[in-house]
């Protein structure tokens, strides 16, 4: 990897009204893995179907029936362990994780509690330039998904779906390394980008695609510090987990609103209860679902009807020589290359698809001027519509012919503008609709030179005064710009109008 | 009874392709003893019509020439396998109307084979009992009687059903399952042949499940010849089983040819228990002997962990069954319990599995919940788990020692009476499975095979337990002990 070097972000200060308080912030996100066949039966997984549709005789928990592990996902584990710098474990297990909820039809999850398929990694978080959070991943392990209870479409029953039920899971447990609230989302889009770029999961966040389970905890200034040196979780503070949520902006408030119950619990003399709570975003509270003492039994124990996974190193190097060039690498490669910001290569590699589509504009070409088009231009009335760039009407090859019109002089940026609303409108070829609709800049100087002749002979009063204030010289490159119809090439009228006027 | 429901799989196959007999014929046969023996229980669900559209499809393969060895062959199938559109209940009230849509992989391929399904066979719940008492459609009756009185005894279990239909000629031979001595105990009981095959021999796809590291289907046949047979038939490895093994199946048949000439036989010390009958001890005695004038080498082995087979069995079977009947939870098939106004899921919970599950299936499911509970789980089910390795460990010295099979007794008694073992002490019932268990904890292919009677007439069984994937070894081993042992009684008709 190229070397980018960051400091560590400070941690968020939270003011009690006796103390200063840090926050403390590990995560859980559930990653649905990009696959098109469930985790252990070949049922479809897309999304939006007919209820209870896509269920294999397995996914309903048919009597008899048996789980046989879908490669693929393990394939897309590995790759995200891979892409996450993590280690692969080429031995892992699948337990049962067991409890009763009518859209769990096995009555348990088939999970991997003891031996996980991916062990440490990390997510280099970035947070401004030159400001980055390293957050350790302490597993990655793949699991069922549950169905989906409805309990609002009937005063006296229940419905249940489950076409999501045994859809591949990964869950992805971090450190608790997160010290804001801001971390926590720049982790998650962070982490959804990696996941994106590999293409193990879509991150689609509204679907539930990806979602995420928040441990938060609050501490004195210091006491991270002591947890950090001995790795000792007494240092910190109790922690609440709040469940399942799929929103960044929901997470950055939950923590919020999190850490200042905790804290008034603690400077009021209590102590906070190690529980699982859920965030009510309407109400800005989070609320107790179940205590410790409620807490499931989910006596895990190894599933007998799956052997241990086991995996070789030769298929996973396969795997490794298969990943595409991650965001960190290529954003630092956009900087070095092609001479960006880091803004705009964090812009610009935040997807995949924006990369390889600046990279196909930039190739040949000017590579700041490409970004500033790709940025400015193009991902600007993207917005406007609503649209994102694999909805482009423009291809590279139609922005990059705009960018060579504007590099061989024949536009100037101005109407080049008015060549990419073409374009984008109307599509075409920008040299074809340059040369068909007469935009061509003149660069003919004879032709400015009468133009400018022109304007000058028919205001002698306006030559006086410019050539007592030379600033008024831009008063006639107006004039003739407007009588050539904005074609001229302005460079060539601002010489020739300097040289007329005598300035 | 008519004659031809005596018959044995390979004379059957033999006269069916020889044009003497039509599957029809024995399948109509067997049909009308299965109506006269409605005291024995051993049928809960009866399949005559289809029964006799596979045999008319059987005899047109037969005749067209194309006639595996199953081809027309009546069977009973246990209730434990799913049958495509046939109820199939496990003899638990709380699979009530489930009619699968699948057929599980074992009784497909009997079928395939053109074997003819006559009915499905009476069990204990959900395979959980050594005498047939825990069914929801009441026990299976043992065709054999004392000689001195009129009790009616258990066929066994949990395959009593299967055991008392093959005893009594309602059917050519029967599927098992066994996950402690299911197969092996009732078969000893009725004096018929039952084998378990190495785990991941059969595969487990459609059967429903009891204790998944453990479960294997296995035939139940009236000799060792028909066990070859249908096993062959049975077996083999399924995609849809992960546990089940990628492993040529070889010709079983082909190998028994009664020759065990310096074959090596293990008698284990340990199997020689405490207060164990007289009867049981000379039976055991006179299988060794038999075995040696055959010409195989006795030796005396030791399998140290033996005697924690039983304890460790009645942790992991529980602690899997608990998670494995964690679906019958009345939503989506099977039994549902009437509920108040009020009620909500967690009240359907408790009233469905309350009302669908009898009482040895709820107590495994509590032993089995608690022996995984926090906090427990390490002292019960993980120190299981490690015993269980070290068992599996005691019979892999022995057959590393030059050992190819281990000769026990089946049970340590003959059929006992029906209700005679009661529910209050139900470490009395598991006693039952004492030498069959560990068979099962190893993953070991065993069989059992009458070799005697008791004072009183009713049949005993001994075991041969033999190596990993050696069944056709182990097959022809039981047929050496069975032309020696010559046991050809039959139960005296009376139902």
């Amino acid at each position: 990897m190229l070397d980018l070097t960051y400091d560590a972000p400070k941690p968020k200060i939270i003011a009690g009204a006796k103390h200063d308080w840090e926050l403390v912030i590990g995560m859980e996100v559930h990653a649905q893995v990009s696959s098109k066949a469930k985790l252990f039966s070949g049922a479809s997984t897309a999304f939006g179907a007919e209820p209870n549709s896509n269920v294999a005789f397995v996914d309903a928990a048919m009597p008899g029936m048996l789980p046989v592990i879908n490669e693929f996902c393990v394939e897309q584990a590995v790759r995200t362990g891979l892409g996450l710098k993590a280690e692969i474990n080429l031995t892992s297990a699948f337990d049962r994780k067991n409890y009763f909820y009518p859209d769990l039809p096995q009555g348990y999850q088939i999970s991997q509690l003891y031996q996980p398929i991916v062990g440490e990694g990390e997510v280099l978080v970035e947070l401004g330039e030159g400001v980055a959070r390293k957050v350790r991943i302490e597993r990655i392990h793949i699991e069922q998904d549950a169905g989906k209870s409805i309990h609002d479409m009937d005063p006296h029953m229940s419905f249940v779906d489950l076409n999501r039920t045994g859809v591949a899971l990964m869950e992805i447990v971090s450190r608790p390394d997160i010290r804001s609230p801001e971390e926590a989302a720049a982790y998650i889009a962070k982490l959804r980008q990696i996941l994106r770029y590999l293409g193990t999961c879509d991150g689609n966040m509204q679907n539930g695609n990806l979602r995420a389970d928040v441990n938060v905890s609050i501490c004195l200034p210091g006491a991270y510090e002591k947890y950090q040196e001995t790795q000792d979780f007494s240092h910190l503070g109790t922690r609440c987990e709040i469940k399942n949520m799929n929103s960044m902006r929901f997470i950055q408030q939950a923590i919020e609103v999190e850490a200042k119950r905790q804290i008034a619990i603690v400077e009021a003399g209590g102590s906070v209860d190690q529980e699982t709570r859920l965030y009510d975003p309407d109400k800005g509270e989070t609320r107790s679902m179940r205590s410790k003492e409620e807490a499931h039994d989910y006596r895990y124990f190894p599933d007998p009807d799956l052997l241990p996974l086991e995996i070789e190193q030769a298929w996973v190097d396969e795997i490794g020589a298969s990943l595409p060039e991650l965001p960190d690498e290529k954003k630092a490669r956009f900087i070095k290359d092609f001479g960006l910001t880091d803004y705009d290569a964090s812009v610009l590699t935040a997807e995949v698809e924006s990369a390889a589509y600046f990279e196909a504009v930039a190739e040949g070409r000017d590579g700041k001027m490409a970004a500033n088009w790709v940025i400015n231009e193009l991902f600007g009335r993207l917005k406007k519509e609503d649209h994102d760039i694999t909805q482009s009407p423009v291809s590279p090859a139609q922005l990059g012919g705009i960018i060579d019109l504007i590099a061989k002089g024949d536009i100037s940026g101005k109407i080049a503008k008015d060549v990419f609303e073409i374009v984008y409108s109307e599509g075409g070829d920008p040299a074809d609709i340059v040369e068909k609709k007469g935009m061509k800049q003149v660069t003919d100087t004879g032709a400015i030179e009468a133009a400018v002749d022109e304007v000058i002979a028919a205001n002698p009063a306006q030559v006086e005064k410019a050539k007592q204030n030379p600033k008024l010289a831009g008063w006639f490159v107006g004039q003739v710009m407007k009588a050539t119809g904005g074609k001229a090439n302005p460079k060539a009228v601002n010489e020739i109008v300097s040289a007329k006027l005598g300035l | 009874m008519s004659e031809l429901t005596k018959m044995k799989v390979a004379g059957a196959r033999d006269a069916l392709r020889a044009g003497e007999v039509t599957s029809v014929e024995l399948t109509e046969a067997c049909l009308s003893a299965i109506e006269e023996a409605g005291a024995l229980n051993a049928y809960v669900h009866k399949t005559p019509e289809s029964a006799l559209e596979q045999a008319r499809a059987a005899d047109a393969r037969i005749k067209a020439g194309d006639a595996p060895a199953m081809c027309g062959i009546p069977m009973g199938i246990k209730d434990l396998f799913c049958t495509r559109g046939v109820a199939s209940q496990a003899a638990s009230r709380i699979l009530e109307g489930f009619r699968p849509e699948y057929e599980s992989t074992v009784t497909g391929q009997l079928f395939d084979a053109g074997a003819v399904m006559l009915g499905k066979l009476n069990m204990d719940e959900f395979a959980m009992g050594s005498s047939n008492e825990t069914s929801t459609y009441g026990n299976a009756v043992n065709p054999w009687r004392r000689g001195n009185d009129d009790a009616q005894l258990t066929p066994g279990g949990s395959s009593g059903g299967s055991a008392a239909a093959v005893a009594a000629d309602l059917c050519l031979a029967a599927t098992g399952t066994d996950t402690g001595g299911s197969i092996r105990q009732p078969a000893a009981f009725t004096g018929i042949t039952g084998i378990k095959p190495t785990y991941g021999r059969c595969s487990r796809w459609g059967i429903v499940a009891f204790a998944s590291s453990l479960d294997q289907a296995g035939p139940m046949t009236k000799d060792v010849r028909d066990a070859a047979i249908v096993l062959q038939a049975m077996c083999g490895h399924d995609p849809k089983d992960s546990t089940s093994a990628d492993l040529p199946v070889p010709d079983f048949e082909a190998m028994l040819t009664g020759d065990i000439r310096g074959k090596t036989i293990g008698i284990p010390k340990e199997y020689r228990l405490d207060g164990m009958p007289d009867e049981i001890e000379q039976l055991w005695a006179d299988g060794t002997a038999m075995l040696k004038d055959a010409g195989a080498k006795i030796v005396d082995i030791s399998l140290p962990h033996a005697k924690y087979a039983l304890p460790t069995y009645y942790v992991v079977a529980p602690a899997e069954a608990s998670s494995n009947l964690a679906r019958y939870d009345g939503v989506r098939y099977g039994y549902r319990a009437k509920l108040e106004q009020g009620d909500g899921i967690t009240e359907m919970y408790e009233k469905t599995r309350a009302e669908g599950f009898g009482h040895e299936v709820q107590r495994r499911v509590m032993i089995g919940t608690y022996v995984l509970s926090a906090g427990f789980y390490d002292a019960y089910y993980n120190k299981a788990r490690k015993v269980r390795t070290l068992i599996k460990r005691d019979f892999e010295e022995a057959f590393a020692a030059g050992v190819e099979a281990i000769l026990t007794p089946a049970t340590p008694s003959a059929a006992f009476g029906l209700g005679e073992v009661t529910d209050e002490d139900p470490v009395q019932m598991y006693l039952n499975d004492v030498f069959t268990v560990t068979v099962n904890l190893a993953g070991l292919p065993g069989i059992a095979v009458p070799a005697g009677v008791d004072r009183t007439g009713l049949p005993l069984g001994l075991q041969l337990i033999g190596r990993p994937w050696e069944e056709g070894d182990l097959l022809n081993t039981a047929y050496a002990l069975e032309q020696a042992a010559g046991f050809v009684a039959k139960p005296e008709k009376w139902w």
